[in-house]
């Protein structure tokens, strides 16, 4: 392979080098309407009445629009498959509030402070409720927080404040656990943690020409865009244009249709362009964020260390309202026990509504959660059992060949697709990463005196897309010059995905990269895609992709034999050669077929659906030092190892582990929301918020162990999100081996280091 | 009235009280300097006055009288690219982009006072400009390779 394993300069490089106006703001906006949201101030109550009167009268304003302007229709803001499989819980504007930071009205105006001013008059008079903000109290608690009315579906038990439950075994657990030799268990948990995508959720609607919406969003899912926008505001959806520009990240942030269909209303009310862009402190108590778990593992071991039985419970806080609540628990189920073997399996698991934030999509998707946990748990037997935690591990990973049965029963929240495991580098991983940390030498160093230096592992997989249902599809035509237009729908929130797509055109057609034009995520131009989500890009819309220029391939091969009246020839230095010597360039067969010969258009489409998802894997070690006298716990040096199969471009893909290990860094020590006693965030800016920057960041290697995936595109896996999920639980063992200190909640304090330490310290 | 310069071009405004560097910058079409937080921290409204790397969200309008004022607007020239944006495109820098033109401001700023900028000055400078795509590790390695060319070793 020339082109797919190598690096090259992104697509989009040099625009985004130069600042160039490409993202969604970066566009002129005369006549534009400013928009801003007033949220409710209080975490749980019904909406008794809204005078808008002082703040219409404010010189400026163009419209305010609560519930009272739309009729009741229930939709889900998940940008996911469809039928979603989350809860549809949630209106445009609603007549009763669930968290502090919900919606309750949108006032538009012709500048920004206008509307600042506008949306202070606005009175709002509210019947206040108890609210829960306790996830372990809301299951059976007298006050409901969706009581559910007409058109409000697909939710559980609303009755019990359950947005969503998985109850499923293989095999008898009861029994495994029974005849094990040893039974092991822990409860972890993890908190609300914030994607900050530096770009702020931004959307700018208007009308065109021809009186249809355009949606211009930073959206990681414009098809699923389009659709809802389609569906809450009554719109055909071919009246509807979604155009996602470059996109400032998104991590997940941007799988959901925060406001795109409240600035959409706003101009299809006043026929005005409008412009809804949260500010820093919105983004902390007003999107979205990572799931918090308590998730519970009983494992069962034989005593040849072969895991016989594990017990996984979840209890998940989805918010005020349900967004992603099923999915992202069946993946922090179906991820972990997608590692280890076991012939007993049982997964019991609630998502509840709470009056705090609701959760939605943020990388990893329930994975993190899951493997802080399981690999924690793992660590902490081999402790007790006096086992090399290496060696517990490699006893009992699937292997290749093997079926991993749970994907069967967890899909999207349906059934799923067997995965029998066609390759798996875990235990690559593991050797390459054991050198580079200097596990041997580390883990038995001497841990004496104030400052203690541990190392810790953790093992994780992911998954290639969702089976069954993720699809990508592809348009691609030639031009006389030998380069081709690739038109598609996949959604490059910034990591590069364009350029690898692009890559593999340019691999299948025997062309350098410039000469493959992407154009992507229009949903006017660029045909469908479920979006960028679930780490499918490059496995699936990239399979699209390879599909689509080998049917190009073969239309110049044909139209080449045509031209040069042969029957037998071959592809070969960008021409077609005939057997006899005859040869015609790519720009020459072009050209003919377009003026001269044979006439036509070589163009394809296609389109690509899996119901393989095979799982990358990783290993990821910490190396830490912690300060016993202030519980301070510095981390020097992560070395993260991936099988994602064949790499298609080296330099991005250490690029997507590089960015994740401090994501997953802030999760385990620095990370996590604050909410007072009236359910107020407390911590919304970066100030109090502290996400890792240049300074905080420790060694980070990050290398690939290579596996030829036979279902991916030249053998590829995914990565974007798999390296987030060791960080975590690789710390808080490193933890462990260095100072003896066992933290079972994230993020991991110096206040809880040091109080648990002065614990043993005491007990010793 | 305030007079400045922005980009080499002598500019005279006679704006609100109150008005930020950077909604005047977004109101005139330079993209490049953008919104990412109220307090400055994300440093994506990075501007150069003076030659110093500043937030421009933090800056009023009329403290700026005779100073100048540059954005990555200013760097390409025609179709020839400064070769710090050069050397982050070939280094793998750039993901989403978002925080690309204030990283490349404050490497520019470091570069022009200071002539033997080791690693750590870099990793400081870019403290102030917060990334959640790239870990910084791309970045400081393309800093690092741009001023290795620009000045000769460093220290």
């Amino acid at each position: 392979m020339k082109i797919v394993g190598q690096k090259t300069r992104r697509v989009d490089g040099l625009a985004l080098a130069k600042g160039k106006p490409v993202f969604a703001d970066d566009i002129p906006k005369k006549d534009f309407l400013y928009l801003k949201i007033l949220h409710s101030p209080i975490a749980h109550g019904r909406i008794k009445s809204i005078d808008k009167s002082k703040a219409m009268a404010v010189n400026g304003i163009a419209a305010i629009l609560t519930h009272e302007d739309f009729p009741i229709h229930y939709f889900t803001s998940a940008g996911q498959g469809y039928p979603e499989p989350s809860p549809r819980d949630t209106r445009i504007f609603d007549d009763t509030v669930r968290f502090v930071g919900d919606r309750v009205a949108v006032v538009a105006g012709e500048s920004l402070e206008a509307v600042e001013k506008s949306v202070e008059l606005i009175r709002v008079d509210y019947e206040e409720l108890p609210a829960i903000f306790d996830v372990r109290e809301s299951i059976d608690n007298k006050t409901i927080i969706h009581p559910g009315k007409d058109g409000f579906s697909f939710l559980h038990d609303a009755k019990r404040n359950i947005s969503a439950n998985i109850d499923e075994e293989l095999g008898n657990v009861e029994a495994g656990l029974k005849e094990s030799s040893h039974v092991f268990e822990g409860t972890y948990f993890t908190p609300y943690a914030q994607q900050a995508s530096i770009e702020p959720h931004i959307t700018l609607t208007w009308l065109d020409e021809n009186d249809r919406l355009v949606i211009r969003t930073a959206t990681q899912v414009p098809y699923h865009v389009r659709r809802i926008v389609g569906e809450v505001l009554n719109l055909p959806v071919g009246k509807i244009r979604v155009i996602k520009p470059r996109i400032g990240g998104g991590f997940g942030g941007k799988q959901e249709i925060l406001n795109e269909e409240v600035c959409a209303a706003v101009t299809m009310a006043t026929g005005k362009p409008c412009r809804l862009e949260y500010t820093r402190e919105e983004e902390f108590y007003a999107a979205r964020s990572r799931h918090p778990q308590y998730v519970t593992y009983k494992i069962g071991l034989m005593d040849d260390l072969s895991i016989n039985a594990i017990d996984m419970e979840i209890l998940q806080n989805s918010g005020g309202y349900g967004p992603h609540s099923l999915t992202v628990m069946s993946v922090t189920a179906s991820k972990t026990l997608a590692l280890y073997r076991s012939p007993n399996i049982r997964i019991r698991a609630n998502s509840v509504y709470t009056n705090l934030p609701p959760a939605g999509a943020y990388r990893g998707y329930g994975a993190p959660q899951g493997f802080f946990a399981l690999e924690s748990l793992m660590d902490e037997i081999s402790e007790e059992l006096q086992v090399d935690p290496i060696l517990l591990r490699k006893k009992n990973y699937y292997v290749e060949g093997e079926e991993v049965p749970i994907a069967k029963v967890l899909g999207e929240g349906r059934d799923g697709f067997p995965v029998i495991l066609n390759t798996n580098g875990i235990e690559a991983c593991i050797d390459r990463g054991r050198e580079l940390i200097d596990w041997d030498i580390l883990r038995k160093s001497e841990k004496t005196g104030i400052f203690r230096r541990g190392v810790g592992l953790a093992t994780v997989a992911q998954a290639s897309g969702i089976a069954g249902v993720d699809m990508g599809s592809v348009f691609m035509k030639m031009n006389e010059d030998g380069s081709f237009n690739l038109n598609v729908g996949a959604t490059d929130l910034g990591t590069g995905s364009d350029t690898a797509l692009a890559q593999i055109a340019a691999e299948v057609l025997d062309v350098s990269v410039d000469k493959i034009i992407v154009l992507s995520s229009d949903t006017d131009t660029t045909p469908f895609d479920t979006g960028a989500y679930a780490s499918s890009t490059t496995y699936i819309s990239g399979a699209a992709v390879k599909k689509v220029a080998e049917d190009i391939l073969r239309q110049i091969l044909e139209q080449g034999k045509l031209i040069l009246g042969v029957n037998e020839a071959k592809i070969a230095d960008n021409s077609v050669i005939a057997d006899n010597g005859k040869s015609i360039t790519y720009q020459d067969i072009c050209t003919k077929s377009f003026y001269t010969d044979h006439q036509k258009q070589i163009q394809a489409t296609a389109s690509k659906i899996s119901y393989d998802s095979p799982p990358p894997y990783n290993a990821t070690f910490a190396d830490v030092t912690v300060d016993t006298e202030t519980g301070f716990v510095k981390v020097n040096k992560i070395v993260s190892i991936t099988d994602s199969g064949q790499i298609i471009n080296p330099q991005m893909s250490e690029g997507q582990a590089e960015g994740a290990i401090p994501q997953s860094l802030g999760m385990a020590l620095s990370e996590f929301m604050i909410f007072d006693e009236k359910g107020r965030a407390i911590n919304k800016n970066f100030e109090d918020y502290h996400i890792y920057t240049s300074i905080d960041m420790p060694e980070i290697v990050a290398e690939f162990v290579y596996t030829n995936e036979p279902t991916g595109p030249f053998g590829a896996k995914a990565v974007a999100e798999i390296p987030i999920n060791g960080p975590a639980p690789a710390v808080a063992n490193a933890i462990y081996n260095a100072c003896g200190v066992r933290i079972r909640k994230l993020p991991i304090t110096p206040e809880a280091v040091l109080t648990e330490f002065q614990k043993i310290t005491d007990e010793g | 009235m305030t007079t400045f310069t922005i980009n080499g071009k002598t500019v005279a405004v006679d704006l609100r009280a109150g008005t930020t560097l950077l909604d005047y910058l977004r109101e005139h079409g330079f993209f490049s300097v953008k919104y990412g937080s109220d307090k400055g921290e994300t440093g994506s409204d990075s501007v150069l006055v003076d030659g110093k790397s500043m937030n421009a969200s933090l800056m009023l309008i009329h403290t700026l009288n005779g100073k100048n004022v540059e954005t990555v607007e200013s760097f390409a020239h025609g179709r020839e690219v400064h070769p710090l944006q050069d050397t982050f495109i070939e280094e793998g820098a750039i993901q989403c982009g978002y925080c690309t033109p204030g990283m490349i401001l404050a490497i520019e700023s470091l570069a022009r006072e200071n002539e033997l900028p080791s690693e750590e000055d870099v990793k400081d400078v870019l403290a102030g400009v917060y990334c959640r795509c790239t870990g910084y590790v791309k970045p400081v390695k393309a800093a690092m390779h741009y001023l290795i060319a620009k000045n000769g070793d460093t220290r």
